[in-house]
């Protein structure tokens, strides 16, 4: 093992994450939008979603793979399952909370229905949609070590030969870049939400 | 339903030790868990200038996910039932003293001016005020821990913890569906059980006079982390 192991598992680390969760995110994301005119369809949709992500990891994994066989597929629609509910939750209830008083504005400006989502209520939900992909994000290095048991790739390839050699440094080589990618995305995207929320709440 | 009872009798014997195991490995974690946590998070809301860089750091490490936290700590505890229940120990303590913290500081102040004001001692507006009151946060805090403690029990049985993950590893490293299907299926429901019975204490613990209100949803479902 060498340091250019560790920068490709980590690229092929990220790869998995960032298209299990984009394909995931945007199932989530059109859901909301789908399901916020169909209250009665929202319930069932968050929860069916709810159940999805009360699921452990190993268990999904484990039944991705009988369908899927070995390798990155079944960890990448794992990756995008686990991102539906974050995003859709969040979407739905940021969308939920924009005061209706702005909806009444833009529409006394003449501005289409299209219009006013997209200059009203997108950008007053955006930092509650953001909070919801940055929990999938993080959820999903998780969720993309442990694929390494249905033969994935990534980080976990690491961690698991270390273990399986009882290789201290091997499992940290995968280990520390993992903890690493899941704690600079928690804080840095924590702290992006936090600005944009101010500024939207300063206009 | 032959398929099922020939399912059972072949794996019945190894389902029910393992889930047993998988149970105490959960059941210790937790309970001590919330015997260690959640009168810290009291306390922690007494300390508010202490309070929100020990929250930010539980937040943080929170996001460590758990294959990554068992082999962080490997070096140091090493492996068996006694270092696993360690590290399921230690993850159920941030769940449970985030939300502690966040229940008991939500209640609103003038509620506590007002407890103060009829003359309560600072016990008694912890155990009739405050505690009541955040208790469905509290509650959904020991949910959370509980789930991923059943997902967290799964990956502990690579350092030799028992419980339902050694089905499913070994029934993929023999490539044997049934065997890892006898690991993953009571597993799923294992977890799904356990957050509807949660949920349930959690409506059960919710004051009436709350009941009608949305509790921030969000706040509870933001920390949502699975593996």
């Amino acid at each position: 093992m060498n340091l250019s192991d560790v920068g490709l598992l980590t690229l092929e680390h990220l790869e998995l994450v960032i298209v299990g969760t984009f394909f995931g995110g945007l199932a989530g994301f059109l859901l909301a939008i789908w399901v916020r005119r169909r209250p009665r369809w929202a319930a069932s949709f968050l929860g069916l979603a709810e159940v999805i992500q009360t699921i452990p990891g190993i268990a999904l994994l484990a039944f991705l793979l009988l369908a899927l066989g070995l390798g990155n597929p079944p960890v990448y629609v794992a990756l995008a399952l686990y991102a539906i509910l974050p995003v859709l939750s969040n979407t739905y209830e940021g969308l939920q909370g924009v005061d209706p008083v702005y909806l009444a504005i833009g529409k006394g400006m003449g501005m289409t229905p299209g219009q006013i989502f997209r200059q009203i209520e997108l950008p007053i939900a955006f930092p509650v949609i953001l909070a919801g992909l940055r929990v999938a994000l993080v959820t999903s290095i998780g969720i993309a070590t442990i694929g390494v048991f249905v033969g994935g790739g990534g980080l976990g390839v690491l961690i698991f030969r270390g273990l399986q050699t009882i290789d201290i440094q091997t499992m940290l080589a995968g280990a520390i870049p993992a903890a690493l990618l899941a704690i600079v995305l928690e804080v840095g995207l924590s702290l992006l939400e936090r600005r944009l929320a101010r500024a939207t709440a300063s206009k | 339903m032959s398929w099922l009872a020939d399912f059972w009798s072949t794996y019945g014997s190894q389902i029910l030790p393992a889930l047993g195991q998988h149970l105490i490995l959960v059941g210790v974690a937790l309970a001590s868990g919330i015997i260690v946590a959640v009168p810290l998070g009291i306390i922690l809301t007494r300390f508010p200038r202490w309070s929100s860089p020990i929250i930010a750091v539980v937040s943080i490490i929170q996001t460590i996910p758990s294959l990554v936290f068992f082999a962080l700590l490997i070096p140091i505890i090493g492996i068996g039932l006694q270092p696993a229940l360690l590290v399921l120990f230690l993850y159920s303590l941030l769940p449970i003293l985030r939300n502690t913290y966040i229940g008991v500081r939500s209640v609103d102040p003038t509620l506590l001016d007002a407890s103060r004001g009829q003359g309560m001692t600072s016990w008694e507006i912890l155990y009739m005020v405050e505690l009541p009151l955040s208790a469905p946060i509290i509650v959904a805090g020991i949910r959370l821990a509980a789930i991923y403690l059943v997902s967290w029990a799964t990956i502990a049985a690579l350092i030799g913890a028992g419980g339902l993950g050694d089905l499913i590893f070994s029934g993929i490293d023999s490539e044997n569906t049934n065997l890892l299907l006898a690991g993953a299926i009571p597993t799923a429901f294992l977890a799904l059980i356990i957050g509807f019975v949660f949920g349930q204490v959690r409506r059960l613990v919710t004051p009436r006079g709350l009941r009608a209100e949305v509790v921030t949803k969000r706040d509870l479902r933001t920390e949502v982390v699975v593996g």
